[in-house]
């Protein structure tokens, strides 16, 4: 039982750690809480559904043409990017110097727009996923893993490692030095707009992974799920550190088993309780999380 | 020589000019190309081909004339041009300040004599909003903390008298001091350990607190009745006489913004309200000169969440219902939008946006689909062009933690 919950928390922290990573990585260079994430992560359910139809209505189904899914994924990864690089354009890069908290009420604004675009275009009701897979059960140690579920912790885990070696490339070291500091950065020859796009690319590409694993994990996709599953990842941010990327792992498959072994043994009503628990506990004890330093705040 | 030298350097300036004119309309033409192959690109996969190719044609047309427009005078420029966006307060209104404030009143006196039911109760549900705005802007524009759960404060005060109706049989009166105080001390309770954190953290804190809120009322079935929420509460009574009606509650919330409008404005030039001001320009200069930061931090918040308490016991009694839908996140965007709108900091803008963005939707019945997604947009926009709001002056608030 326990491990059971064990397993299905790493599945969900999984998927948390990925949109945290979106989070953390804009945290870190532009100190905004980039609310618009989760909606990157609901588009990419969406885009998800979206292209699997236009294969299945080519002929290509995932059973007859297994390259289908692949190629939806990355279908969805090259659109959630350019969404998540426009966004960035379009609602932030303007109020750069702007006081610090005019960017997070623009923020919450695409959020909104997002969502209300959504529902408007794909309607207010759920979609499915369009067929299952992966079902499969896997029999281990009595516990009860479906080939989904191992194939979601993988590819977190690949993904995770992925942008952990990214970090040691030369775009990565840019990454690292402006989020250090954005004028050093500037000074030594990195441009930092290209630098910040990078990284809302990279996010929304992260996010939009995490949006079709859960959508093929659940099954159905709503509009309002990117809220709920954005707070959940920068909860998860948080909780590891904000700014620091193995903290937003860590932070995510923390989360992820917190809130599966609370709901197998507290109460499953109050699932999305815990994660908003966790959140003001960390914020109030130690608001530099786990793996994050202290950082001063400058006059 | 003199004349020819001149007609010379006019021409060869003309050609340079043309020049430039020439190639940076070919770069607009590019640049248009571009930004409308990429909108049409992103319009893609939600709309199909048809429309995307639309998008295209619109914006690689528009976008040039548009440009052109521009030229002649910044964005920023044009709106201020605009007689909406002037930089105006009260005081450009003069009449408003001298005899003419009179019959102001007098007219919204006598309006319910003149007025449909429907637009009565546009009217009434815009001045609770109107209260919920000028509580929100007393944390959000006079203290600079970003607020956004205020939609629990105003759900604290709906579920207190909806309680205290409906299992203690407390009538109106006695119970709308205690929504507010009861608003009030949760607000205080959630202050004094969030007052901590830096700006954005404490907007997490209190959006937290409200969701956590409202999963707690959905979920508290033997005390909330959960989704299906609590109905049957009593309108307010006078002498045994119900005064249920909607000409009453119209006066009752007239007077009760009135009266806060009154309360605030006092309390703005006070002692606490320059410190508030104080803090919100610069917390460090503010308790370098001795501003006890956060005791006036949580002034703000108990002063702020007091009207989302009276609003909310308004709310449930004109309702007579509530219920956890009415108290979602979106209700406290929808407020914090409200005090942006009208301007930051500013109190009859935390009016005027109240009013503004309750009655656009009633009156553009055929957009009302459209209304969140208009409101995302308009908060991006607003950020972008004029971050102060309609009435907030021109050089606007900052709003920090």
């Amino acid at each position: 039982m326990l491990l059971q919950q064990l397993i299905n928390g790493l599945t969900l922290g999984g998927v948390y750690a990925i949109i945290a990573l979106g989070y953390t990585m804009v945290y870190g260079i532009l100190e905004l809480i980039n609310f618009a994430h989760g909606e990157i992560y609901m588009l990419g359910a969406y885009l998800g559904i979206i292209f699997l139809g236009i294969f299945t209505s080519l002929g290509l189904t995932a059973a007859n043409f297994p390259l289908a899914l692949l190629l939806t994924v990355l279908m969805t990864v090259l659109f959630c990017s350019a969404y998540g690089f426009t966004m960035e354009k379009v609602a932030y890069k303007p109020l750069r110097n702007a006081p610090r908290l005019s960017p997070l009420i623009s923020a919450i604004g695409v959020s909104i727009f997002l969502q209300n675009y959504v529902m408007l275009t794909q309607g207010a009701t759920d979609k499915v996923f369009p067929y299952r897979y992966g079902e499969t059960h896997i029999r281990f140690l009595s516990v009860d893993l479906t080939a989904l579920q191992a194939a979601i912790i993988i590819t977190s885990a690949l993904l995770m490692t992925g942008l952990h070696l990214f970090q040691k490339t030369r775009m990565g070291k840019a990454m690292r030095a402006t989020a250090q500091d954005k004028t050093m950065a500037a000074l030594v020859g990195i441009n930092v707009d290209t630098i910040i796009s990078m990284t809302f690319i990279i996010g929304a590409g992260l996010a939009a992974v995490a949006g079709i694993m859960v959508a093929s994990y659940y099954g159905i996709v709503n509009y309002s799920i990117g809220y709920m599953a954005g707070i959940k990842a920068f909860t998860a941010a948080v909780l590891g550190g904000i700014g620091s990327i193995p903290g937003a792992m860590l932070g995510g498959i923390l989360l992820g088993l917190i809130e599966s072994i609370g709901a197998a043994y507290i109460s499953s009503e109050y699932k999305d309780v815990y994660a908003f628990i966790v959140l003001l506990i960390i914020l109030l004890i130690r608001p530099s999380g786990i793996l994050g330093g202290y950082s001063e705040e400058k006059v | 020589m003199k004349g020819v030298v001149q007609d010379q350097a006019r021409s060869s300036r003309k050609s340079i000019a043309q020049r430039a004119r020439e190639s940076a309309g070919r770069s607009v033409m590019l640049r248009s190309f571009f930004i409308a192959a990429w909108a049409a690109l992103l319009f893609l996969p939600f709309h199909g081909i048809r429309s995307a190719l639309v998008l295209f044609a619109g914006i690689f047309a528009g976008l040039p004339v548009m440009q052109s427009a521009m030229r002649l005078g910044g964005p920023g420029e044009w709106m201020q041009r605009l007689p909406g966006f002037r930089a105006f307060t009260l005081r450009s209104f003069p009449f408003l300040r001298t005899s003419a404030l009179p019959v102001f009143l007098l007219a919204l006196f006598v309006l319910p004599f003149t007025l449909k039911d429907y637009y009565l109760d546009v009217l009434v549900m815009s001045g609770i909003y109107m209260l919920l705005a000028l509580g929100l802007n007393v944390i959000v524009g006079f203290t600079g903390l970003l607020n956004l759960g205020f939609a629990a404060f105003y759900a604290i005060g709906a579920y207190t008298y909806a309680l205290l109706n409906t299992k203690f049989g407390l009538g109106f009166w006695p119970s709308l001091p205690l929504s507010a105080v009861a608003a009030t001390l949760s607000g205080l309770l959630l202050a004094v350990p969030a007052l901590r954190l830096r700006g954005d953290y404490l907007a997490i804190v209190t959006l937290g607190f409200g969701e956590i809120l409202r999963i707690v009322l959905n979920n508290w079935d033997s005390l909330t009745n959960g989704p299906n929420g609590i109905s049957g509460i009593a309108p307010p009574f006078l002498f045994g006489i119900s005064l249920g009606s909607l000409n009453f509650y119209y006066y009752l919330v007239l007077g009760l913004v009135l009266l806060s409008v009154l309360i605030i404005r006092r309390v703005k030039s006070s002692r606490v309200g320059r410190a508030w001001i104080a803090i919100r320009e610069n917390e460090i200069a503010a308790s370098s000169v001795g501003v006890n930061v956060t005791r006036y931090k949580l002034y703000a918040f108990a002063f702020g969440t007091f009207w989302a308490g009276i609003a909310g016991a308004l709310f449930a009694a004109k309702m007579r219902f509530v219920s956890p839908e009415s108290f979602t996140f979106m209700e406290s965007v929808f407020i914090l939008s409200m005090v942006i709108l009208g301007g930051i900091g500013n109190i009859y803008g935390a009016l005027a946006g109240a009013f503004i963005l309750v009655l656009l939707p009633e009156a553009l019945r055929d957009v009302q689909m459209y209304r969140m997604l208009l409101l995302g947009a308009g908060l991006v926009l607003l950020m972008i062009f004029r971050p102060q709001g309609i009435l907030g002056g021109r050089k606007g608030v900052r709003i920090r933690g």
